[in-house]
């Protein structure tokens, strides 16, 4: 029985290596379809002209030059591949791409001004029920919503750079934005100055990888209702709120970077409502929260790495069964802070940079159990402005005070195994 | 005039005291800088330092060479001198002495390992903290004839700077909770030298912490513009105000 459980078929990698295989096998095939150029000077001047003219399976052409067009709907397979610089400009009359056929490709092109509707949401590419589809290298400016896929599967959306100019919240757009799909990548993009840099709700097997997205109003990342996703290599940087990862199972958290996430409610990453995941090798730098988790259950957080962040770790009492291990936390202000008395988590074999004890058997682990809740950050949390005793001589007696006789802050909250030297990572 | 300031500067700087103090200063510096392998750490431990043992080791130093000093005052103002004039001497003398000593013990460990911004206002905090706790010890001096009552005083001054006041800062903050009490906060804070010392260096230093909409409040009014001079206002008031009173008593009384 257990033999065959192993060799249980991962039926949708087979049907991604498929479609893959299908894309390069047939290509050859459509290179004998007709190929057609449109430049400002051609007799194809247009791309819906262009558009609209092709066949099935046909690669559109488009050369430098600047084009005034919005509204483009691809209904049949295309290729679109930008030449130098060939910049599609909405002039903020509204959507500019939209692709409802499988198998298209969009690739090269320049995309700016697509005009802000709340009605309609427009996007500079917007897919649409596709199978297959690629979005690769191509640059977007000021576009409300940068590349919207809806209820689309087996996409990729690479190399993109999307750059916006938002201004408030509530009237700015999101630069990747997946709503419902399943195998979805998203590999290489720049995501700046949206809402959101990249947004998932109902996405699932999908992967994020080596994204960069910075200085969004929101949130980095904002994930929502996907399930057995991958993220990885990617760097969340100044955005308002940090990263979200909400009401999800099963993801895969690995190799990113958290970073110089500050603000009253900004978090390098909040975790709510999210279950049976791993969150590993990760770098959380000079967040106010580094992770802030509220009823995350049956996560493996390991390995990862805390660095100056005003508090590492917030963990609310309704978390459970979370496993905190090899962790490295140095030159935090607060290096974990929760609300309850109670702590239903394990915590070992961390490195705490605050720990003093000593390791006289010189095995590695310091002899005596360390606590690392502080009172001061409970005491903050109760009363905000008590943050003027930062760092105070009577605070920090205070708080030496209460670590060896614990009244206020959960008694059992322990790491039994403390490491005297940070973990090495080896991915760094 | 110049003879009085040579005869007390050259006493002081040639008094073991102060030359113990700079090398222990230099040996905490050098040793945090060392052995902790952030300085951002470092500068943490190092703030501690000179916000608790600089006040104290001021405080007390001072308290002590007034009273030792008191018989060479009572001869100089024998001379044609004032009064005023006898003590501000020695006190610039001791201030002199001890910020000296603190700017080589700390100064220039700091300067040579973490020359930013947080570490030249650490040792300005430092230099700061010499200066009203030798000012302190001067009004708690001149206000006590006897030495053992004047050393207590002292010691009471900076128990209660150093640790009481903050503790009742965190009463008044857990009693009035309820309250919007940040602006009413950052005024209490200025009544402790130490505090405001404290204040301006940590929100330079911590600032991943002071991002909550409590801390954004002290950021904000600390870290820029009339906050920054207010609070450089009250610590220069928390010098020159005890200082004067200092000069006052001396000169009102019997000697």
């Amino acid at each position: 029985m257990k033999k065959n459980s192993s060799l249980r078929i991962p039926f949708h990698y087979i049907g991604k290596m498929l479609t893959a295989a299908l894309l390069v096998f047939l290509q050859p095939v459509f290179t004998f379809a007709i190929s057609h150029v449109v430049c400002p000077s051609c007799p194809l001047s247009s791309i819906k002209e262009a558009v609209e003219t092709a066949e099935e399976g046909d690669t559109v052409i488009i050369e430098e030059g600047v084009y005034e067009e919005h509204g483009i709907a691809i209904n049949k397979r295309l290729h679109l591949t930008g030449r130098g610089r060939a910049v599609v400009d909405g002039r903020d009359q509204g959507e500019i791409l939209s692709v409802f056929a499988s198998g298209s490709t969009v690739r090269g092109l320049t995309f700016r001004n697509v005009g802000v509707s709340y009605i309609e949401d427009p996007a500079a590419i917007r897919l649409v029920r596709c199978e297959g589809c690629l979005v690769a290298d191509n640059t977007l400016e000021d576009t409300f919503f940068g590349i919207y896929l809806q209820q689309s599967e087996d996409c990729m959306v690479r190399n993109n750079r999307i750059t916006g100019r938002a201004k408030e919240e509530a009237s700015s757009g999101n630069a990747i934005h997946i709503w419902k799909g399943e195998r979805i990548r998203v590999e290489g993009n720049y995501a700046s100055g949206h809402r959101d840099g990249i947004y998932f709700e109902f996405v699932d097997d999908s992967e994020i990888r080596g994204n960069v997205s910075e200085g969004n109003l929101r949130y980095g990342l904002h994930f929502m209702f996907s399930n057995r996703d991958v993220y990885e290599n990617n760097v969340f940087r100044d955005n308002g709120a940090g990263v979200a990862v909400m009401f999800s199972r099963q993801i895969s958290m690995l190799r990113n970077t958290f970073e110089y996430n500050w603000g009253g409610a900004s978090y390098g990453i909040l975790l709510k409502e999210i279950s049976d995941g791993e969150m590993a090798y990760n770098t959380f730098r000079e967040n106010t929260k580094g992770i802030y988790a509220e009823g995350a259950n049956r996560l493996h957080i390991h390995h990862n790495e805390f660095l100056r962040n005003g508090w590492a770790l917030d963990v609310k009492g309704n978390c459970l069964d979370n496993r905190f291990e090899y962790n490295n936390f140095i030159a935090n202000t607060f290096e974990l802070t929760t609300n309850s008395k109670y702590n239903l988590n394990t915590y070992s074999n961390n490195y705490w940079s605050k720990y003093r004890g000593a390791d006289l058997n010189r095995d590695g682990i310091g002899d005596v159990p360390y606590r690392p809740a502080s009172l001061h950050a409970l005491i903050i949390g109760k009363v905000p402005a008590a943050s003027v005793l930062l760092h105070s001589f009577f605070m920090e007696a205070l708080d030496y005070a209460e670590r060896l006789l614990p009244s206020l802050i959960p008694e059992q909250l322990v790491d039994e195994k403390p490491l005297m030297k940070p973990v090495r990572n080896d991915t760094h | 005039m110049k003879k009085i300031i040579s005869f007390v500067v050259g006493d002081i700087i040639r008094n073991r005291i102060v030359l113990a103090y700079t090398a222990v200063l230099l040996l905490f510096s050098l040793g945090l800088f060392s052995l902790e392998p952030h300085p951002e750490k470092a500068l943490l431990s190092l703030m501690n330092i000179v916000l608790v043992f600089v006040p104290l080791a001021s405080i007390v130093f001072s308290t002590i060479h007034y009273y030792n000093s008191a018989e060479f005052m009572e001869l100089v103002l024998a001379q044609p001198v004032a009064r005023s004039r006898v003590l501000l001497v020695e006190f610039a003398g001791i201030a002199l002495a001890l910020a000296l000593a603190f700017l080589i013990g700390v100064g220039l460990p700091v300067l040579w390992y973490e020359a930013s911004a947080r570490g030249v206002l650490l040792v300005l905090g430092g230099v700061m903290a010499t200066v009203v706790f030798v000012a302190l010890a001067f009004l708690g001096a001149v206000s006590f004839r006897d030495k053992a009552q004047g050393i207590g005083a002292a010691l009471i001054l900076w128990f209660f700077f150093a640790l009481v006041f903050d503790a009742l800062l965190l009463l008044v903050l857990y009693n009035f909770s309820e309250y919007p009490l940040e602006r009413a906060v950052l005024i209490l804070t200025m009544l402790n030298p130490i505090d405001i010392a404290r204040m301006m260096i940590i929100t330079r230093m911590d600032t991943a912490a002071l991002m909550g909409h409590s801390g954004a409040v002290f950021r904000e009014f600390l870290a820029g513009g009339w906050g920054w001079i207010a609070a450089w206002m009250a610590l220069l008031a928390w010098g020159g105000l005890p200082l004067a009173g200092a000069v006052r008593i001396f000169s009102r009384k019997d000697l």
